[in-house]
């Protein structure tokens, strides 16, 4: 096992869940409009993962390979379900503007993919350490999007006017782009770039469709 | 690894029990304060469309409810009569369970405002100050462009002029037909009239700009991109207005207020 440091750090940028794995992409467009509703997102997916990867790796002796990956699903969505009933009942606000995205934690490939791949083989404190990680890195991104989305879109943080907009009688023309999804494309896309630039050993090798393999190489031609 | 039969069957079982009592324990120990929450929250529109609550306020619970029990009265009302019921309790009362209920609605003649059920009883929020009726708030419901927008509108003593209008929840595209919860269209709602000289429901939402209140009572700017958002709306206060809506207890209620 690698050592608890490198669990806890290594998702943040040099192994990020969005950055470099490019999972977890569709909660980050749709709940990044604002920095309000993607701090409560990431708070809501660290939950769901702690707890998931966490009870994994106490139950991974036990854990049937025939059925691990359902009962990793099953897991996952109590957890979702009841970080959704939570926030109805004491965010009442944000769970409104959340909507289906708190639901739709469960099909997070993050969340499965930490139990499937780390906490399935090591003990409940690495697991532990490595969900704090992983759900961190994709918080990360995701507060980083939330923020610059909301700033430009809105010229708003938190809900605090800081760039005040010609229409309430500022100066600042938003750019409704970033009010769109597709900014948190491009914002994303932007984010790998520059991880890869500063990090080229990220950069994955090109890969062309039809390309012929060595010669003599026989296997995975399909 | 690799398991008998029966630790498969023994785990998945024991897994979905221990999971599923945890899951409905936590949601019976919430749900009243869920129930609470979509309460307040439907109070929180009837206040921010009465104007007694900014659009950025942001309130307690104990405040909101301090200010809805000072101000608003809510009744429920027979909408083919037009009466008052005192017999239904108006906070039990919820109009969109009604509306799908076929004991308490019935299915409504065709309409633009594409409403197909109409409840026989309404539930209408009166402004109180001093014991003196000061508005009236009408929950309205119709079809926009893609969804069904729910909102209230509010209006004054008279009966006849908008205090305002908002909409708690729709699926319009946002930035087009979203834009009806924009507040400065929201704004251009107040002072307008709903009903012309005959009483018959006139205020509409136009294309392009309309003149200020005074000059152009009854007519509302449009929203540019949401032409067909806007006419939903026109259609939908049309519908409630009209004698199949709020028609007849509005008409009641003017009746009341001239023999008061």
């Amino acid at each position: 096992m690698s050592k608890p440091r490198e669990v806890l750090l290594d998702p943040l940028i040099d192994n990020n869940p969005i950055g470099l794995q490019v999972l977890g992409i569709c909660s980050a467009l749709a709940v990044t409009t604002k920095l309000e509703t993607a701090m409560v997102m990431s708070a809501a997916v660290l939950f769901v993962m702690v707890g998931s990867s966490v009870t994994v790796s106490l139950l991974r002796t036990l854990i049937p390979s025939s059925v691990r990956i359902i009962t990793q699903l099953t897991i996952i969505a109590s957890l979702v379900m009841i970080a959704d009933e939570v926030l109805k009942a004491y965010l009442y606000d944000i769970s409104l503007q959340l909507s289906v995205f708190v639901g739709l934690i469960i099909t997070n490939c993050i969340i499965m993919g930490r139990c499937e791949a780390f906490a399935m083989q090591n003990g409940p404190w690495a697991s532990f350490l490595d969900a704090v990680g992983n759900s961190a890195g994709y918080g990360l991104v995701l507060l980083l999007v939330a923020a610059l989305r909301e700033l430009l879109g809105s010229g708003r943080l938190l809900g605090v006017v800081v760039l005040p907009v010609v229409s309430e009688g500022g100066w600042y023309v938003p750019n409704g782009l970033m009010a769109l999804a597709p900014a948190a494309f491009i914002l994303i896309g932007c984010f790998i770039w520059v991880v890869r630039s500063v990090k080229p050993e990220q950069v994955e090798e090109d890969f062309y469709v039809g390309a012929l393999p060595e010669p003599g190489y026989e296997g995975d031609l399909r | 690894m690799e398991r008998s039969a029966r630790h498969t069957i023994v785990f998945t079982a024991t897994l979905c029990l221990v999971f599923s009592l945890l899951v409905s324990s936590v949601s019976v120990a919430l749900r009243d304060r869920q129930e609470e929450n979509r309460r307040l929250g439907r109070i929180k529109n009837v206040l921010a469309v009465a104007g007694i609550m900014g659009p950025s306020e942001r309130l307690s619970r104990a405040e909101i409810q301090a200010r809805f029990d000072a101000g608003v009265v809510p009744r429920v009302v027979e909408l083919a009569s037009g009466r008052y019921l005192d017999d239904v309790d108006p906070l039990a009362f919820d109009p969109r369970r009604a509306a799908r209920d076929p004991e308490q609605s019935r299915p409504a003649q065709a309409n633009p405002a594409k409403v197909r059920r109409v409840p026989h009883h309404g539930l209408v929020f009166l402004l109180v100050e001093d014991g003196r009726v000061q508005g009236i708030i009408l929950p309205v419901e119709g079809y926009g462009l893609w969804s069904t927008l729910y909102g209230y509108l509010a209006l004054e003593a008279d009966a006849r002029t908008i205090r305002g209008l908002t909409f708690y929840e729709h699926g319009e595209t946002a930035g087009l037909g979203g834009e009806v919860d924009n507040p400065r269209w929201k704004a251009l709602w107040a002072g307008r009239l709903a009903f012309d000289e005959a009483w018959q429901p006139a205020i509409r939402v136009v294309k392009g700009r309309a003149g200020p209140p005074l000059e152009d009572p009854y007519e509302v700017d449009g929203i540019s991109g949401a032409t067909l958002t806007a006419n939903g709306v026109t259609h939908l206060l049309h519908f409630w207005l009209g004698e199949h809506g709020f028609g007849n207890y509005l008409a009641e209620y003017r009746r009341e207020l001239g023999e008061g």
